[in-house]
């Protein structure tokens, strides 16, 4: 029952910050509430069990990719002027609604298998050994190191001083 | 116990330690420097001038607030908040004594470091806010340091996490039960200090309050009781930096004879000692020298100190022998005198990117 009602306030929450974000002239603020929503995303997870997960998304996305966010609004020209809309404007929303309406129907009409077992309770070591154990994604998370490194290479060879 | 009356006394318990260790540190800081600088210090108010940290506080309460006329109102209000919420929040996982804490979070300390990392987004949204460009700088100031430092943090948690094998705060003080992890782990701790307290903006790191340079950053234009949040917050993530420097390195509350919550408390006080040991002896550094102190000194270092680690538990997957206090004291000295040879700032110059 506390579960159900913090879900939804959370969910109430994210979704508010997320129309915020395209709602809002300041961009500033708009990086905020960008901010907001992903929070409430972490709070979602926790209410999933997962809290490996929420304790990175804060660290990863609001710790982090927020603050190289607002960076770059603070590095951008005509701030003041806010967030601009061009002649894409119509396409760009009848496609997100395009969008938004296929993933409702997917949603919807996927029969969620729903487990009966509890979740379990440390859940970072269970966690590790799914990632790097046998049988496990060790190759791929070796695969996606690799492939950051190299484009923070890439970033570094572009953005450095001929 | 029952869960709400659990939440109950260590909110009580977590809002009296975090108060009254944050007007302690305010006395503490002022009177150590005093002495060290070779002067008194307060000695007015109270006895001893213990007092004089509420004096001020009081002072505070009592001053004009002020907006700036051109400030972004909402962010501007929120953003004392925004700085102050997740320092108090650090303290929920913290344990006191054993299984004494308010949530025993398995994350434990991912959780701190993730709170931990909101406050910037706090002192980001005061110096944009204040529409003032020292704030701004600032605010750019401290970005640019938070995120350099938190990736060396990170790293020497993770080889605390490694030996102790739990991310579990009570886990790693149990794990602590013989020797503490400052023994064994003589490298984690120096970084873990140096990041710390840069992470916190605390002398000689305090770029972003450089008050020669930007007059208080990004606090500039706040008065009355939204500057006493920010100056709370200050100490406040003072007392976290050290809080958990105690339990992962000095073994938190394990200590014979006196009651566990007291060792914490010793510990505690004992970090921030070194901290503003350091503050009086050295000189506030450049911020090329900042940058290039993360990333050259810092993150080589605390990369290498976990590739060890990581060998010497896999070597030794029951528990590091004793005798690896000394091994490990040796690699920490060399590789730091190594490091400080090859470590160099330009050659003087101001090097920016």
């Amino acid at each position: 029952m506390a579960l159900t009602i913090g879900f939804w306030i959370l969910a109430v929450v994210a979704v508010i910050g997320a129309l915020l974000v395209v709602v809002l002239k300041d961009v500033f603020r708009a990086a905020l509430s960008l901010v907001l929503a992903l929070v409430a995303v972490a709070g979602i997870y926790v209410t999933l069990s997962a809290d490996f997960l929420a304790g990175v998304q804060i660290l990863v996305y609001v710790g982090a990719i927020s603050i190289l966010l607002i960076i770059g609004i603070m590095l951008t020209r005509e701030v003041q002027q806010g967030n601009t809309t061009n002649k894409f404007r119509i396409p760009a929303f009848l496609t997100a609604l395009v969008f938004f309406g296929v993933l409702c129907f997917v949603f919807l009409s996927t029969p969620w298998q729903v487990s009966g077992v509890d979740p379990l309770v440390p859940t970072a070591g269970p966690l590790a050994v799914k990632l790097f154990g046998e049988d496990g994604y060790i190759l791929t998370v070796e695969i996606a190191g690799v492939l950051l490194l190299a484009a923070i290479i890439g970033a570094i060879a572009m953005a450095r001083e001929k | 116990m029952n869960p709400w009356l659990n939440w109950v006394i260590f909110t009580i318990v977590i809002l009296v330690f975090f108060l009254g260790s944050v007007i302690m540190f305010i006395y503490m800081e002022r009177r150590v420097l005093g002495k060290m600088q070779a002067r008194i210090g307060p000695n007015r108010v109270g006895p001893f001038g213990l007092l004089q940290a509420i004096a001020d506080a009081v002072k505070v309460l009592m001053k004009e607030m002020v907006t700036p006329a051109n400030a972004d109102k909402v962010v501007y209000w929120l953003a004392p908040i925004v700085v102050f919420a997740p320092v108090l929040m650090v303290f929920a996982v913290v344990p006191f004594a054993n299984g004494a804490l308010l949530a025993d979070l398995n994350i434990g300390i991912l959780y701190v470091v993730a709170v931990g990392s909101i406050s910037s987004i706090g002192v980001f949204m005061a110096g944009w806010s204040s529409s003032n460009k020292y704030a701004t700088i600032s605010a750019m100031r401290m970005v640019a340091a938070v995120v350099s430092y938190e990736i060396p943090l990170v790293l020497v948690i993770a080889s605390v996490v490694v030996v102790s094998g739990s991310m579990s705060l009570n886990d790693i003080v149990l794990a602590q039960q013989n020797y503490p992890m400052l023994l064994l782990q003589p490298l984690a701790f120096l970084l873990m200090f140096i990041a710390g307290c840069a992470e916190i903006n605390r002398s000689p790191f305090d770029l972003m309050e450089a008050d020669s340079e930007i007059i208080a950053g990004f606090h500039t234009e706040y008065t009355g009781m939204k500057f006493a949040m920010f100056y709370l917050a200050e100490y406040g993530e003072a007392v976290a930096m050290s809080t958990i420097i105690a339990t992962l390195f000095l073994g938190g509350w394990q200590g014979p004879f006196l009651p566990p919550w007291l060792w914490l408390v010793l510990k505690v006080f004992f970090v921030f000692f070194l901290m503003v040991w350091t503050r009086t002896t050295l000189p506030r550094v450049r911020i090329d020298q900042l940058m290039s102190l993360a990333w050259k000194f810092l993150f080589p270092l605390a990369l290498i100190n976990l590739v060890i680690t990581g060998a010497e538990v896999l070597a030794y997957p029951l528990g590091i022998p004793w005798y690896f206090i000394f091994v490990n004291i040796a690699i920490g000295a060399v590789l730091v005198l190594l490091f400080s040879r090859l470590y160099k700032v330009g050659g003087g110059r101001v090097a920016v990117g």
